[in-house]
Order: structure tokens, then C-alpha cells, then sequence
């Protein structure tokens, strides 16, 4: 894992004096709430409906154990005890008082942690695949590009008040597992012919109102040009983005306006005048950072210790093998994925208490390391075989084994109604809901996500749901519109609208009717995206809307 | 209005000059930006010192053949969460090569001076009901380091670049 050196930790420290200050100067009324906000914003503040709430950045989604604790610590220090795991692989914290914070920061800074740019018009936290450094197949481990990429992006002084806010999403694998095609900027690591260490850049991705699939800007950049051609890019951006409508500020409305060759041509044509940037100087960065993310000693061993014997006594440890570990690239070793949807409970919520045990659980089976994902999961990337059922237990005994990953009660969803002052319906109860109602036949019905947002913004990632959910507000009435065949993948698609819409006490009972669709149309292993890609949409329509 | 510049307040020496409006000969004028294309040679040739008022939407690369004649180039913060200024700044500082001053006008807050001073701009027009000097200053240094490379003031307090610093100095 990256450790900060000297400058990164003064740097931070800084940051949280500043706000400390800023803080001060907004209680004693010398900065108005409006002149406050972007500078709150940019700290991870936000004004909810019922508090404050403090999004603290995990960046690429990788922690440690003391790392974890801390964040359990700050819960019931400072809070209710819980937290809140986020699409971009963040922590929220939803009931804060202002005058805290800035302690909790300097909390934070002490194993080495921000909330920077968690919110605002800004460079937003950078994702990545949670399997990072664990799978097999990947060009290399992106989490040095996405802390090379975490730096340059911190507090950069021109693109702090871009016309909106600013994502950016790296893999190093064929296989996505972090939705670069719906990001403004993903970023795909690969080598050119000559075998030279690169990446491949998409543009204007994105959900939101005008949900649309990435295109390629740049097919191949040597790692030491990328930090001049992103600098060239947002420059673009942030000079012609539109700021005369916040709903079509996003990078992509600007793609769509130029047209893909006139932006790689203002892009590249910006570029080509970047000459502060010494590509020399971002390698040894990069090379500086890769050393940080050495893979963990991990010993080859076949010795899989009574892992198979307790798979066959076990019927509900061997229904969580399967459904929630994946091969790790070491032999004898297995990515672990911890889900945080228990069946009927409120999606990426942990209490302080399953932290700690998670932290501990981590430093004993997993080198010390955790990751968070894009799917409101954690995962363990590097734990042997043979300790499988010892964790599993563990797990199990606090509430955190629930055998779901990838199947239906693996929700996404938004905080909507319940804590958002933008939503229009509820999510989470929604997910709830269908949780419960689909728990008994989930294995049967295999791999299938369901994503719920409760307004229009899409934070719930509903348009690349196999089954995507949107709430809104019909005559002050909750009413939710179905989109199936959405993707986040690699193969990545957008969801197409159904029908009309259904009531909240409706919307569970309509998600089953496509299931129970799906399951009586599909053929030999399909999964429902590809019965849904096979077939359309008539015979789902039709189940749902022929007897209404 | 009154002007930061170099750690100090002090009075505007120009006169912001609305178009159409004559000038005592040998004045320091800023003009619009349309008034300097349509009389630039009058301009260069009757004031002492000259400056424009640039508007954010517009093409820096259409100041160049302005640059070596003007001592003062104007951008303007519509509001300060409009960032288009930054990238302007930047530009005109590393791709025109001006080394003249380059002002910060509109909604210019102290919180954002740190930011503008990276990019290139060593002049701020601040509104005389807004913070004490003391505070522009302690804005305006609250960050020693930066990560970004090249992004630092050309005169007076500057961060220090950390990359380089790494690479050089080691850490």
C-alpha cells in the first residue's frame, strides 16, 4: 500500500488547518454559507437534510486495518456508529457537527487519510477494480496511476471550479469491474505493439440525466505523457464546458456538441503545447509509487488446510465460496468479497462494530489489506485457502456473511429520500424490499444487478443495471420507472425504459414478475442480461403490463 | 478599486476606461477588448500605459499579436465559482509568454487567491467591504506545497513543487 511521505503528510496537515480556519471564519460569520460552500465542498461536507455529512475519501478504494479501525473510531466518536460505503469506494458519514470536523480530519490525517475533493466541481476520488493487484491478467497493478493521478489532482489550482464535477475511473484488466465507459475520463491500462507500459483513453461517459457509454479520445499514451494530456484535456473542458446549465455541464454534453474528432483534435492540439510537464519526471513518480504496491509475500501453496472437508459439511460456508470468492492470480489464494446487503438491510451500511472486526479480520487473513467497491461491497483480495472457514465464521457470527455477491440482493442504491435533499423517492427501503422478496430463489436465478436511484442524478447507477430502478415524483407520489439491460461492464450498455412506472408498494412485485420472466425464457446458462440482449424487451413487457 | 499586489493594498493606477470615453494623453487606461482591436495603434501610441479587459470566453491565442504592447491584462470572475479564468491565466502566462500583470477582477475571494496566484495572476481587484489584509495573506500562504508541476507564483510566496522535490532532493 502507498505510504505518505514527508511532504504528502504536510501536505494534508496543511489542508486541515486551512479548513480549520475557513470553519472558524464561517462560524464567526466572516464568510457567507455561500461563499463557504465550494470550500466545504472540496473538503467533503455536505448539508443533507437532516445534518451535516462528511464523505472521506478511501482512495481507489484500498485500506488497511489501522486504517479501518480509525474510521470505526471516528463512527462512534463523532457519529452514530455507522457508515455508509459509497459507488466511488468512499465512506460516508451522515449525522456530523460542522465544528468537528476539522478534528476528525486531523484524525484521518493520522493514518494517512483526507476527505479532498470527495465533493465539488473538481477531480472527484479515482476508482479502480477492487481486485486490483490480486487477479490474474492485469497490464499491472493501476493503483500506482491512480495514486499518481490522486496527487497531481489534489487542490490543482486551474481545475478546482470546473463547470462540474470530475471522474475518473482506472482498470488494468479485459474484464471492467470498474465502470470506466460510464466515467468522464477512464482510463485502460495496456501496452502498446512494442510492449511498452501505456493506457488507452475513454472520454465523456457518464449517467446522470443524458446517461452515455464512453468513447476512445486517445487509443494508446505512454504513462509518462499522461499527466500533460489529462492536464490538456480538463483544459479543454474547463474553458468550453457548458456553465449556463448545471444538467448539461458534464464533459460528455461537451463531446456530444464537438463531436469526438474536434475534441481529440483541441485536446491534442492543446497538448502538443504542454512542455512543463517532463515525462522523465512523471516515470520516476510512477516508479516511485509502484514500489508501495509490491505484491504481498503470498507463498504458493496447494495446502488448502480442511477447506474441502468443510465445504462438504458446510452448506452455507460452501453457497459463500461460491458465490462470493474468485480465484486470486497466486495459487492456493482467494479474493473475498464481503457483502454489505444483508437480506432487508440498508445496502453499504457497516456499523463501527463490523468495522473493527473487518480491520481485524484483514490484518489476520488478508496482509493488512481491504478494499471498497464501486458496488457498496468490501473485499479481502489476498487470503489463503486454508484460513477460508476460520473468516467465514467470523464473518458470519457479526452479520457480515450473507452468500449474495453478484446475485439479485446485491443492491446498489442511493441514500435517496431518507438522508438526500436532491432525492424524489426513497431507495433504500426499495431495495429492501426486493431484497427480501427475491432472497429464497437468488442462487436459482444467478448472477443479476439491480440498481436503485431515487432521482434523476442516477447515484444509484440505475441506467447499467441489469434490472435499473429510478424513483420519482409523480403529483407527490413516489413512482418508480424499470430500465432493463443497463451493463457497467466492459461490454458496457445503458438501460432501456420499459413502460410506465409503478408504485412503491407495486415496484418489488413488477421486479419479481421479471424474474420470474426471465427464469421461464432463458436457456441453458444464460444470464438475465443475456436473455434480456436475446430476446428484447417484448416478453418482459408483456408479463408486466399485458394484465394491467 | 482597491488593488492586492505584492503582499500589499494599494490604489488602482489605471484608469478603467469606458469605450467610447477619451483619455488625457499619456494616461494609464485599460480597455475593453473590443476597443483595443479597433484602435490599438492609437492607443499604443497616445497612453502611457495600456491594459485590457479580456473577455474568458474568447481565444488567448487572438492576444498575441496584442501581448509585447500591453502591461496589463484583466480577466474577469463572473461569479468565482466560474473557472474558465484559471485556464486563461495559465495560458497567457506559459503560452504567450506575458510578463506583465495579470488582474484578477469580478468576485475575488481570498479563499480562492492561493489557486490564482498558481496559475499566473499577481494582481487582485478586492472589494473594500471583504476580509482584512491580514487574511488575504494568510489565505494566500495556508498551502507551502503543491503537487502540480510548473503551478507556481513567479514572485513572492510560492509552494514548493513536490515532485521535483522528490526527484531532486529526495524526501
Amino acid at each position: 500500500m502507498y505510504r505518505y511521505d514527508n511532504f504528502d503528510a504536510r501536505f494534508v496537515s496543511e489542508r486541515t488547518n486551512q479548513f480549520r480556519d475557513q470553519i472558524a471564519r464561517r462560524l464567526k460569520g466572516e464568510l457567507s454559507e455561500e461563499q463557504f460552500r465550494p470550500l466545504r465542498l472540496m473538503n467533503g461536507v455536505y448539508l443533507q437534510l437532516h445534518a451535516y455529512m462528511l464523505r472521506i475519501a478511501i482512495p481507489y478504494g484500498t485500506l488497511s486495518g489501522a486504517q479501518m479501525h480509525k474510521l470505526a473510531d471516528i463512527a462512534d466518536r463523532f457519529d452514530r456508529s455507522y457508515g455508509h460505503f459509497t459507488t466511488r469506494q468512499n465512506i460516508q458519514l451522515n449525522w456530523m457537527g460542522l465544528s468537528n470536523i476539522p478534528d476528525i480530519l486531523e484524525e484521518l490525517a493520522s493514518v494517512e487519510m483526507h476527505a479532498i475533493q470527495t465533493s465539488g466541481n473538481c477531480i472527484r476520488n479515482v476508482t479502480t477494480d477492487p481486485y486490483a493487484g490480486a487477479i490474474a491478467g492485469e497490464a499491472e497493478d493501476p493503483r500506482a496511476v491512480a495514486e499518481l493521478i490522486r496527487q497531481w489532482s489534489s487542490l490543482h489550482p486551474e481545475f478546482s471550479f470546473l463547470p462540474r464535477k470530475f471522474k475518473v475511473a482506472i482498470t488494468a484488466s479485459e474484464g471492467d469491474r470498474a465502470a470506466i465507459k460510464v466515467h468522464d475520463v477512464g482510463l485502460q491500462l495496456c501496452e502498446n505493439d512494442a510492449g511498452e507500459a501505456g493506457v488507452r483513453v475513454w472520454v465523456g461517459g457518464g449517467l446522470g440525466r443524458t446517461p452515455l457509454i464512453a468513447s476512445v479520445i486517445r487509443d494508446w499514451l505512454p504513462l509518462g505523457d499522461l499527466l500533460g494530456y489529462l492536464e490538456a484535456l480538463m483544459r479543454v473542458y474547463n474553458r468550453h464546458g457548458r456553465r449556463d446549465n448545471k444538467y448539461k455541464a458534464r464533459i460528455k454534453i461537451l463531446l456530444q456538441a464537438l463531436g469526438l474528432e474536434e475534441l481529440t483534435r483541441q485536446v491534442d492540439a492543446e497538448f502538443a503545447k504542454i512542455d512543463h510537464i517532463d515525462p522523465d519526471n512523471v516515470r520516476s513518480e510512477l516508479d516511485r509509487i509502484r514500489a508501495f504496491f509490491a505484491p504481498p509475500p503470498l507463498e504458493e501453496s496447494a495446502d488448502e488446510g480442511t477447506l474441502q472437508s468443510d465445504l462438504a459439511e458446510n452448506q452455507a460456508f460452501a453457497r459463500w465460496i461460491q458465490n462470493n470468492s474468485v480465484d486470486h492470480k497466486v495459487p492456493g489464494h482467494t479474493i473475498v468479497t464481503i457483502s454489505l446487503k444483508p437480506i432487508g438491510g440498508i445496502p453499504g451500511d457497516a456499523t463501527s462494530d463490523q468495522m473493527h472486526l473487518i480491520a481485524n479480520l484483514a490484518t489476520l487473513y488478508s496482509h493488512d489489506e481491504i478494499r471498497t467497491t464501486h458496488e457498496q461491497n468490501i473485499v479481502l483480495p489476498h487470503v489463503r485457502k486454508a484460513d477460508l472457514h476460520h473468516l467465514y465464521k467470523a464473518l458470519a457470527d457479526a452479520g457480515l456473511g450473507t452468500a449474495n455477491a453478484g446475485l439479485a440482493s446485491d443492491i446498489i442504491a442511493c441514500p435517496g429520500l431518507d438522508y438526500c435533499s436532491l432525492a424524489t423517492a426513497r431507495s433504500i427501503p426499495v431495495a429492501q424490499n426486493i431484497s427480501k422478496r427475491l432472497e429464497a430463489r437468488e442462487n436459482d436465478v444467478g448472477p443479476l444487478k439491480i440498481k436503485i436511484s431515487g432521482c434523476i442524478n442516477a447515484c444509484g447507477h440505475h441506467h447499467v443495471g441489469h434490472i435499473g430502478i429510478l424513483g420519482l415524483d409523480k403529483a407527490g407520489k413516489e413512482y418508480y420507472q424499470i430500465t432493463l439491460g443497463g451493463s457497467g461492464d466492459e461490454n458496457a450498455s445503458i438501460g432501456e425504459i420499459l413502460g410506465p412506472g409503478f408504485s412503491y408498494d407495486k415496484i418489488d412485485g413488477a421486479v419479481e414478475t421479471l424474474v420470474d420472466t426471465y427464469q421461464s425464457i432463458r436457456t441453458g446458462d444464460e444470464r438475465f442480461l443475456d436473455t434480456y440482449r436475446r430476446v428484447g424487451a417484448d416478453p418482459f413487457k408483456e408479463a408486466l403490463y399485458a394484465t394491467a | 478599486m482597491p488593488l492586492l499586489k505584492g503582499g500589499i493594498i494599494e490604489d488602482d493606477s489605471f484608469l478603467d476606461l469606458e469605450d467610447g470615453a477619451s483619455f488625457p494623453e499619456g494616461a494609464s487606461v485599460i480597455v475593453s477588448w473590443d476597443r483595443l482591436r479597433q484602435d490599438y495603434a492609437l492607443l499604443a501610441a497616445d497612453t502611457g500605459r495600456l491594459g485590457v479587459r479580456f473577455p474568458v470566453d474568447s481565444d488567448p491565442a487572438t492576444l498575441t499579436p496584442f501581448v509585447s504592447g500591453l502591461q496589463v491584462i484583466a480577466l474577469e470572475f463572473a461569479a468565482y465559482t466560474d473557472g474558465r479564468a484559471y485556464s486563461l491565466a495559465r495560458v497567457i502566462r506559459t503560452q504567450l509568454g506575458f510578463t506583465g500583470e495579470l488582474r484578477a477582477t469580478g468576485d475575488v475571494l481570498a479563499d480562492q487567491v492561493a489557486f490564482m496566484r498558481q496559475v499566473g495572476f499577481d494582481a487582485f481587484e478586492i472589494r473594500s467591504d471583504y476580509q482584512p489584509l491580514d487574511i488575504w495573506q494568510r489565505t494566500a500562504t495556508a498551502m507551502s506545497l503543491t503537487y502540480q508541476p510548473d503551478f507556481v507564483a513567479r514572485q513572492g510566496f510560492a509552494p514548493a513543487e513536490i515532485f521535483n522535490k522528490r526527484r531532486y532532493a529526495g524526501s
